[in-house]
């Protein structure tokens, strides 16, 4: 990662001249940086503004991110209001017009899937919603390849130059990708059905792919840190509705899901989230080889 | 696809005839075979769930298109912007779920999951154009011995008339109105109106910015807060404590801001560095009377900051403010009169500011440092006696989240003036061989990050007389998600 930001960073100051520039990425989560690197190879500079160690709903806005942000020629983010507490806030400060809302070089993948969970009211009283739905698509593999698919095709407008080298690793990575997925939800077959709890009820897609049951999730509203009154509410809950195990976000405060598996004796299971979540996942394959090993993990405890 | 499901059905049908075992090769082909159809049955499976799931979604979809359609044209209301000026602009723009214009070429491919979504449903109405509209309110409670805090002075200083604290008891402070949007896609603006606790209305803020000069400009023009030092820009419920620190309250009249133009650079450098330089009317303390035919402050400012690790980052400003007053009228509690001064103001302030943050992450713990240094002279003609007078202050101040929507803090804070002619011995200007200082205490719990109360005590030596001061207070914020400045 270091060694990847320091790149990063020399390949931003030789982009100063720019007869060579590379495609300066400015990727909101590590996936997003992992995605486009996918795609972009070497005719691309990827700087990912977070970590796994990070909530990606809550960042401050450093001054090494504007900065970052001021040399970019697109930002590849989640979006669906993900990223509303501190990007925003970095790209009025950033003064690069490339990358304003609706222009070309302001990347959402959010917008290129259906997105579940849309609410028909908003309502701050139900926690922190997201307007758009649940934002957290990569939690599903298969939402990688259609982003992929509109990623690549961005590049391509941005940089018409490099557009073939683009299509083609794209469709690359689609056929390795799509290999991936067939054989990871081989591997997750014994998933399918498995009543599971979680902390923060960010799973949605990934419990869609495999098959899992969500039967409680550990905040009492999205985003609202949970007493110690609503987890017991949680235990009564987990007697009459059993469940295997309890999932967090790698990032996650780990106390809430630890308290559960202790006291429902069910085995925590922590999952990377996103690429560097876990020494395990180091890039978009290992991330969900690492998930399903984690969670077939839980199974067996 | 057909083809392929016709090989596969095709295949499934050999497989399942029964083998005699003497062929060992064609059986380990054959448990090759089936390992691949067990593997396309899965992936088809899968493939047909999220279909049917899809299917099922669409239907409901359907149903629910015209409830959906209200709730999107509320959210474009409500998402198109912020309660902090600056990040308005990027806010105010799209819709969620529509691709924007822009975005046409990389429409123009079909894009399956795409095609399965909802077609998003054009606003018809005037309303979806709508600013976004965010509200602040404030209370506050305020328990103060032995001294009403109404008539307090800061001995040295001749003080503006917003550097008090709240008065005893229940009062519910400024409460803010702003609007943000998008003008066009050069011009984004801002309007913010705050009501004090009298009723009286007061334009805080109307500007418009650019959005899309080349070069990392970007200018600002119309009434606005200064960019100098830490928390000038900021609005007061954006500050880590209740209260200005007592520099602010006592050089800036809690802040500085007036009407004129701003200009900033970023470079592009991988170290975050940023200029600025600002021309103002010079209406507001401590310039008065717009002086220099209209153009009677001048500031400049440069910004820089990076990471020092995964978890610490750093911001440091250096900042200077001149200004001229044109017979600055202010309130002295000592005569109960008002003094006059005509004159210039000059000031420096260094900032700077360190946050911590395990692994980058300040959701469960983060800490804040920050602490600015105030310098200063203010030269010219008070109550009709020359005056030169130098000043300076400080403050220096953490705070600790330390756990989920818990925070405490503390601050230090100290003011000096140079001693003044025999002549104004007596006036606000003496600073009867007192140095002002103060020390504050907070608590604070924050329900979610539109509300949070405050539990403050300041222990205020800033007037001869110590005082002790207990507030509570709660602030809100309702309309759009702000995002956080650094």
């Amino acid at each position: 990662m270091r060694k990847f930001v320091i790149g990063a960073a020399l390949l931003a100051a030789f982009a100063a001249t720019p007869a060579y520039a590379n495609l300066n990425v400015f990727a909101c989560e590590p996936e997003w940086g992992a995605l486009s690197s996918e795609i972009g190879g070497d005719k691309v500079s990827v700087y990912t503004a977070t970590t796994g160690a990070q909530d990606p709903h809550q960042i401050q806005a450093r001054p090494s991110l504007i900065a970052k942000a001021r040399t970019a020629d697109i930002t590849v983010c989640e979006g669906a209001e993900l990223e509303i507490g501190w990007l925003p806030m970095i790209i009025s400060q950033a003064n690069n017009p490339k990358i304003q809302p609706g222009q070309p070089g302001s990347f959402e993948g959010t917008r290129y899937v259906h997105l579940l969970e849309q609410p028909t009211a908003l309502d701050r009283a139900q926690g922190d919603i997201h307007a758009a739905g649940n934002p957290h698509i990569q939690t599903d593999p298969r939402m990688m390849l259609t982003v992929s698919k509109a990623l690549a095709q961005r590049f391509a407008q941005i940089d018409p130059a490099n557009a073939s080298y683009y299509t083609a690793r794209e469709a690359d990575f689609e056929k390795r990708f799509g290999a991936a997925i067939a054989k990871w939800t081989a591997e997750a077959a014994p998933l399918k059905g498995t009543p599971i709890a979680v902390q923060h009820h960010a799973w949605i897609y990934m419990e869609n792919w495999l098959g899992l049951h969500e039967v409680v999730p550990l905040e009492p509203k999205p985003g609202v840190p949970p007493s110690s009154g609503y987890l017991a509410e949680v235990l009564q809950k987990l007697q009459q509705q059993p469940v295997k195990f309890v999932i967090r976000a790698a990032y996650e405060d780990d106390r809430p899901s630890t308290f559960i598996s202790e006291k429902a004796g069910i085995p925590a299971v922590v999952l990377p989230f996103t690429v560097g979540g876990t020494e395990g996942a180091k890039d978009l394959f290992s991330l969900y080889e690492d998930t399903i090993h984690r969670l077939l993990g839980g199974l067996k405890k | 696809m057909k083809r392929q499901m016709i090989l596969a059905s095709l295949l499934a049908s050999y497989a399942a005839l029964p083998l005699s075992s003497a062929f060992a090769d064609e059986a380990t082909d054959l448990a090759a075979i089936r390992k691949q159809l067990n593997a396309m049955q899965h992936e088809y499976e899968a493939k047909i769930t999220t279909i049917e799931t899809r299917l099922a979604k669409a239907e409901r979809d359907a149903k629910a298109a015209r409830s959906a359609a209200q709730a999107a044209s509320r959210h474009q209301a409500v998402a198109a912007a912020a309660t902090r000026p600056s990040e308005q602009v990027a806010q105010a723009a799209p819709p969620p779920a529509p691709p924007q214009p822009a975005d046409i070429s990389a429409e123009s491919a079909p894009i399956p999951e795409q095609s399965s979504a909802p077609p998003p449903t054009p606003p018809t109405s005037q309303n979806a154009f709508n600013p976004g509209i965010a509200a602040v309110l404030n209370g506050f409670l305020m328990a103060s011995s032995p001294r009403d805090t109404k008539n307090a002075i800061i001995p040295g200083f001749a003080l503006g008339d917003e550097s008090g604290l709240p008065p005893r008891g229940f009062s519910i402070g400024e409460s803010e109105i702003s609007f943000a949007a998008n003008i066009d896609p050069e011009l984004a603006g801002f309007l913010d109106i705050s009501f004090d606790d009298q009723n009286n209305p007061d334009v805080e803020e109307a500007y418009i910015t650019t959005k899309d000069l080349p070069g990392g400009l970007t200018v600002k023009a119309g009434r606005f807060l200064s960019g100098i030092g830490y928390i000038n820009e900021r609005h007061a419920h954006d500050w880590s404590f209740s209260d200005a620190p007592l520099p602010y309250r006592a050089f800036l009249n809690n802040q500085y801001g007036d009407d004129g133009v701003q200009v900033r650079w970023l470079a592009p450098t991988d170290m975050f560095l940023e200029f600025g330089a600002e021309a103002f009317r010079g209406d507001a303390y401590p310039a008065a009377g717009a002086a220099h035919n209209g153009v009677g402050t001048a500031t400049g400012f440069v910004h820089t900051g990076g990471d020092i690790n995964d978890s610490s980052s750093w911001l440091a400003a250096l900042s200077y403010l001149h200004s001229s007053a044109e017979d600055r009228v202010t309130d002295d509690p000592l005569s109960s009169g008002v003094d006059h001064f005509t004159g210039n103001d000059d000031l420096g302030i260094l900032s700077l500011v360190y946050k911590w943050a395990p692994g980058g992450n300040p959701t469960v713990q983060n800490l804040v440092l920050s602490g600015e240094g105030f310098l200063g002279r203010e030269k010219g003609i008070f109550d009709d006696v020359p005056v030169s007078q130098d000043r300076n202050g400080f403050y220096v101040q953490g705070v600790y989240q330390f756990m989920p929507q818990w925070s405490a803090g503390l601050r230090y804070a100290e003011v000096n003036a140079s001693g003044v002619s025999p002549l104004l011995a007596g006036t606000v200007l003496d600073d009867l061989g007192h140095t002002p200082r103060a020390e504050t205490a907070l608590l604070e719990y924050d329900t979610s990050e539109f509300g949070r109360i405050r539990l403050q005590y300041t222990h205020d030596d800033s007037d001869v007389k110590s005082n002790d001061e207990l507030l509570m207070q709660y602030t809100v914020i309702f309309g759009p998600h702000g995002a956080h400045r650094y």
